[in-house]
């Protein structure tokens, strides 16, 4: 017999320490994938966030760095720079990239770095135990909107690709989501074409991926991933928001 | 030798394989992995078309699909 699916080279064996059910995993099996397809593993660097895959280190088989929370897209410009042959990517929560981060992410995109963004959104920090990010849904329960987030007192949920379509200096920013295999295909896709970007030479290309959060969000993993397809991209459209 | 086989220790029990399996070969085991969870089993083989949607979907990539 003939194995057609496995574990890509460009993760190591090591077992994830997320939830059961959690979209990282999947996620990062989609950027291996990607990685070892292009031929690149042996160039890449990956930048890890503070966050749920703040141990990406220890899953990506590959060199991977850590930042400070929030400043992924300033340490991969860094690298980037100083090192312009290798593929340098960010993988971080919505936490990370648009609550603590959000000066960096903006100017590293408005700069046009040559660097690609992975963006989890799973409307929550996940990691501090499921508090309310920006990208929490109006009316969604989190550890510090126990009554549901409220726009009056909280605001509204953050659209990160909408934002950065305005900025000259982004090449390709897209919205996906993984909660079915169709869509996990096409998340695939994203992910691929935002590191063939970056060997191109385009520029700043972002995917958000929108993912289930199980435990902090209260549900098995199967209703998380119902909520995602019935709920929570109903506030996200899925979609190409800039590629030039 | 199977079309799928599944790491029972690496497996969180999540479903989302048992979900997305178009020809229901799956189904969660009665019993407890190391970690205490109760793991995915494969038990259709002939109905298996070795489509990889439960390989897709596995957070753990705790499955290898063969054909
Ligand atoms: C400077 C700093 N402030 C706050 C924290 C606490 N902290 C750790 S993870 C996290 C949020 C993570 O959420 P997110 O980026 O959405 O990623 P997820 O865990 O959901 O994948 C926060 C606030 C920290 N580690 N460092
Ligand atoms: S808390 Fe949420 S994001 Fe973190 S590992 Fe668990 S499911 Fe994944």
């Amino acid at each position: 017999m003939k194995k057609i699916f496995s574990r890509p080279e460009s993760l190591t064996p090591a077992p994830h320490l997320y939830c059961a059910g959690c979209g990282h995993g999947i996620i990062h099996r989609l950027v291996a994938e990607s990685i070892d397809e292009l031929g690149v593993r042996e160039k890449t660097i990956a930048v890890a966030p503070v966050g749920c895959a703040v141990f990406a280190y220890d899953y990506f088989n590959f060199d991977v760095t850590e930042a400070p929370h929030g400043r992924p897209p300033a340490v991969a410009t860094g690298i980037k720079r100083v090192l312009p042959d290798r593929i340098v990517f960010t993988y971080q929560g919505d936490g990370d990239i648009a609550a603590i981060g959000t000066a960096e992410t903006i100017h590293a995109a408005n700069r046009g770095e040559n660097i690609t963004v992975i963006f989890v959104n799973n409307a929550n920090y996940g990691m501090t135990g499921g508090q309310m990010a920006p990208t929490t849904l109006i009316g969604q329960k989190t550890a510090t909107t126990p009554f549901g987030r409220d726009a009056k007192r909280d605001g509204y949920p953050l659209h990160l690709c909408e934002l950065l379509a305005t900025l000259k200096g982004v090449a390709y920013l897209e919205r996906v989501t993984v909660y079915n295999p169709k869509h996990i295909f096409n998340a695939k896709r994203a992910i691929k074409k935002a590191f063939q970007n970056q060997i191109d030479g385009k520029g700043f290309s972002l995917v958000e991926v929108i993912s289930q959060c199980p435990v902090d969000w209260g549900m098995t993993p199967l209703d998380s991933v119902a909520w995602v397809k019935d709920v929570f991209i109903k506030e996200f459209p899925l979609g190409v928001f800039k590629d030039i | 030798m199977e079309k799928v086989i599944i790491d029972a220790d690496k497996c969180k029990g999540c479903a989302l394989c048992i979900e997305a399996c178009p020809k229901k070969c799956l189904i969660l085991s009665d019993t407890f992995n190391k970690a205490g969870y109760r793991p995915a089993v494969f038990t259709q083989k002939d109905a298996c078309i070795s489509c990889g949607f439960c390989f897709q979907v596995c957070p753990d990539i705790a499955i290898e699909i063969y054909t």
